[in-house]
C-alpha cells in the first residue's frame, strides 16, 4: 500500500440510451491498482467489463466519474493505455512483423527503427521466424502473441487485456498465461486483465476484482496469497482452491441477487 | 503407351510366374504413377476437344453456306468474313477503328475505376454525407446509362470524348458502390483498435479502409472493362466517325453482312483480350497490396 496508485477509477458510471430508455452498464465503480501490479476482473458476461475498458481506454466517455494514471485524468484521451482487444485483430494484408510495428507506425516512428525495436522481442518471446508471414498462417495461440506484442511494442505503463484467451483451447491457454507471465515479469508492467475464467484470474493475478452482474460495479476485492513464479502445480494446491471456491460463491451471490431483480 | 505398359507387364509375368507378390508391387507402382499422367493427358484431352469443337463449328458453318443449305447472304461464310477482315486491316481502317474503340474503352474505363472507387471511399468519411448519396448512386445505377447516348453526343460531339465519357458512365457507379460495399464491411474492431493505438482518422482510412476495400473494387475491374466496352460502342453506334462500332452500323446500312461479322469477331477478340489484360492487372494489384499497405 506504500506504492502510489498507477490507475485510479473513481465513481465511473455509463448509462446509454437505448429506445428513449436509460440502460445502465456501469454504476459508481472504483477500482485503484498500485503500479507493476496484475489485477484482473472477473465478472458474469454482460456485467459492464468492456464498457469500463473502453472508458479507460478513451474510446468512450462515462457518464460520470473518473480514470486517472498518475494522477492525470485520461477520460476521453485514446492512446494513453495499451489496449488489447478481444479478437486478434491482425490485419490480414500485413506480415506479423508489420502488424506488430502498426502502434509505433501510427506514433510516425520510422520503419527502420520500428523493426529494430520489433525483432529481439519477436525472437525473445516465441515469435522469431515468423516475420513474414501472414496472420492466416498462424495458430490462432501464436496470433495471440503477435497481438499481445503488438501493444507491449506500443510502449504504455499500463497494459488492458480483455479476455485475450477466451478462443483458445485449455492447452495453448495454460502455456499462454505462462507466457504472458514471463513478460509481465520482464517488463513490470501494470496490467488489468478481463476473463470469466476464475482458474485464469487466480493464476495470473495479485488482485481480483468481482464484478456484479449489470449495472457492473465492484463487489469484493480480493488479493491473491499464492507467491511468485507461479507453477502449474498452484492450479491444484489447496489454497488455490480455496480462493475459486470463494470467488464462485461470490459470484453466484451476485448472480442470485440480479435474478431476484428480474 | 498403357497398351504397350500391359503387354511388357503380361509377358513378364507370363515368362516368370513365380515372385509374383514382387510383380504385383510393381505393377501398384506403375498405377500410381499412370494417375498423375492420366490427369495431365485428360487436360490434354480437354483442350484438344475445345480446339476441335471451335474447328467443327467453323467447318461446318463453311460448309453448310458453301452447299446451300444455309444463304451466305444473311449468315456469311468464315472464308470470306476473313477474306474482309484482311481487306479491311491492309486497304481499310480497321486498324484505327480497333484503336479508336479500345482508345476510348481504356480511358472510361481507367477514369471510370478511379473516380468510383474514390468516391465509394470517400463515403467512410461521414456518414451524413454518405446518406445523402446513397439514394442519388442507387438511382444512378438504376438508370440506363446507355439511354443518356444521344445526349452525350449532343454536349460533347460526335468524336473521341463522348463515347469516353459513355464508358466512364458506365463503370463509374459500378466502381464506386463496390468500393462502397468494402467500406461498409470494415469491421468495427479494427478501427477501435487504431483508435485504441492513438491513430488518427487519416490514419484508418490510409492503414484499415483502403486495404479493406481493395479486393471489393479489384472484384469490379472485370465487369468494369464489359461494361465500358459496351458504352464505347453504344456511343459508336449513335454517331460516330470512326471505330469498330461505327463500321458495324455503317456495314449493316449498307447489307454488307461480312463487314458486320469481322466486327463481330473483332469485338469479342478485343473483349476478351481486355479481359485478359484485367485478369493481369488483377493480380499484380493484389500483390502490390501488400506492399503498399506496409
Amino acid at each position: 500500500m506504500s506504492k502510489p496508485c498507477k490507475i485510479e477509477v473513481t465513481g465511473v458510471s455509463k448509462i446509454f440510451r437505448k429506445n428513449g430508455t436509460n440502460v445502465a452498464a456501469l454504476s459508481e465503480t472504483n477500482l485503484a491498482v498500485e503500479e507493476g501490479r496484475f489485477a484482473s476482473i472477473i465478472g458474469p458476461s454482460g456485467c459492464g467489463k468492456s464498457t469500463l475498458f473502453h472508458i479507460i481506454a478513451g474510446l468512450m466517455t462515462p457518464t460520470a466519474g473518473d480514470v486517472t494514471v498518475d494522477g492525470q485524468s485520461i477520460v476521453g484521451k485514446a492512446g494513453t493505455v495499451g489496449y488489447m482487444l478481444q479478437k486478434d485483430l491482425l490485419l490480414p494484408w500485413r506480415t506479423i512483423l508489420d502488424n506488430i510495428i502498426l502502434g509505433l507506425e501510427i506514433r510516425g516512428i520510422p520503419r527502420a527503427q520500428a523493426v529494430e525495436r520489433a525483432l529481439p522481442l519477436m525472437k525473445k518471446y516465441g515469435l522469431g521466424g515468423f516475420e513474414t508471414h501472414y496472420p492466416t498462417e498462424l495458430s490462432g495461440g501464436m496470433r495471440q502473441r503477435a497481438a499481445l506484442l503488438r501493444t507491449l511494442l506500443y510502449d504504455r505503463d499500463i497494459l488492458l487485456l480483455d479476455e485475450p484467451f477466451g478462443a483458445l483451447d485449455a492447452q495453448t491457454r495454460l502455456s499462454m498465461q505462462n507466457w504472458l507471465l514471463e513478460i509481465w515479469s520482464d517488463f513490470g508492467k501494470t496490467v488489468l486483465f478481463v476473463t470469466h475464467d476464475i482458474d485464469e484470474a487466480v493464476y495470473l493475478s495479485d488482485d481480483i476484482y468481482v464484478f456484479s452482474p449489470r449495472p457492473g460495479h465492484i463487489r469484493a476485492k480480493i488479493t491473491v496469497p499464492i507467491g511468485r513464479p507461479r507453477k502449474a502445480e498452484d492450479l491444484t494446491a489447496p489454497r488455490f482452491m480455496e480462493m475459486k471456491h470463494h470467488l464462485l460463491d461470490l459470484l453466484s451471490a451476485g448472480q442470485v441477487q440480479a435474478e431476484e431483480i428480474s | 503407351m498403357a497398351m504397350m505398359n500391359q503387354e511388357t507387364c503380361y509377358a513378364a509375368r507370363a515368362a516368370d510366374s513365380e515372385p509374383r507378390q514382387k510383380q504385383e508391387k510393381v505393377k501398384f507402382q506403375v498405377e500410381s504413377y499412370d494417375g498423375e499422367t492420366q490427369e495431365k493427358r485428360r487436360k490434354h484431352r480437354v483442350v484438344t476437344g475445345r480446339i476441335l469443337v471451335a474447328v467443327f463449328l467453323f467447318v461446318g458453318w463453311e460448309f453448310f453456306t458453301r452447299i446451300g443449305w444455309m444463304d451466305s447472304y444473311y449468315w456469311s461464310c468464315p472464308s470470306m468474313i476473313l477474306q474482309t477482315a484482311w481487306l479491311q486491316l491492309t486497304k481499310g481502317t480497321l486498324l484505327q477503328d480497333i484503336i479508336y474503340t479500345s482508345g476510348s474503352t481504356l480511358i472510361g474505363f481507367v477514369s471510370g475505376t478511379l473516380v468510383g472507387a474514390l468516391l465509394g471511399l470517400s463515403f467512410w468519411w461521414s456518414k451524413t454525407y454518405a446518406g445523402i448519396s446513397e439514394p442519388f448512386i442507387i438511382i444512378l445505377n438504376a438508370l440506363p446509362k446507355l439511354a443518356l447516348g444521344p445526349v452525350l453526343v449532343i454536349l460533347f460531339g460526335i468524336g473521341f470524348f463522348s463515347k469516353a465519357v459513355l464508358a466512364f458512365l458506365m463503370t463509374v457507379v459500378t466502381s464506386a458502390i463496390s468500393a462502397y460495399g468494402g467500406v461498409k464491411s470494415v469491421d468495427p474492431a479494427l478501427e477501435t483498435l487504431m483508435v485504441s493505438l492513438g491513430a488518427k482518422r487519416r490514419q484508418v482510412f490510409a492503414k484499415v479502409v483502403v486495404p479493406w476495400s481493395m479486393p471489393w473494387i479489384i472484384s469490379s475491374l472485370r465487369i468494369n472493362i464489359a461494361l465500358a466496352l459496351a458504352g464505347s460502342i453504344v456511343g459508336e453506334f449513335i454517331s460516330s466517325e470512326q471505330g469498330v462500332g461505327r463500321m458495324i452500323i455503317y456495314a449493316g446500312t449498307i447489307l454488307d453482312i461480312n463487314l458486320v461479322w469481322v466486327g463481330v469477331f473483332v469485338l469479342s477478340v478485343l473483349s476478351i483480350l481486355m479481359y485478359w489484360g484485367v485478369i493481369l492487372l488483377e493480380k499484380w494489384l493484389s500483390k502490390r497490396l501488400a506492399i503498399i499497405s506496409s
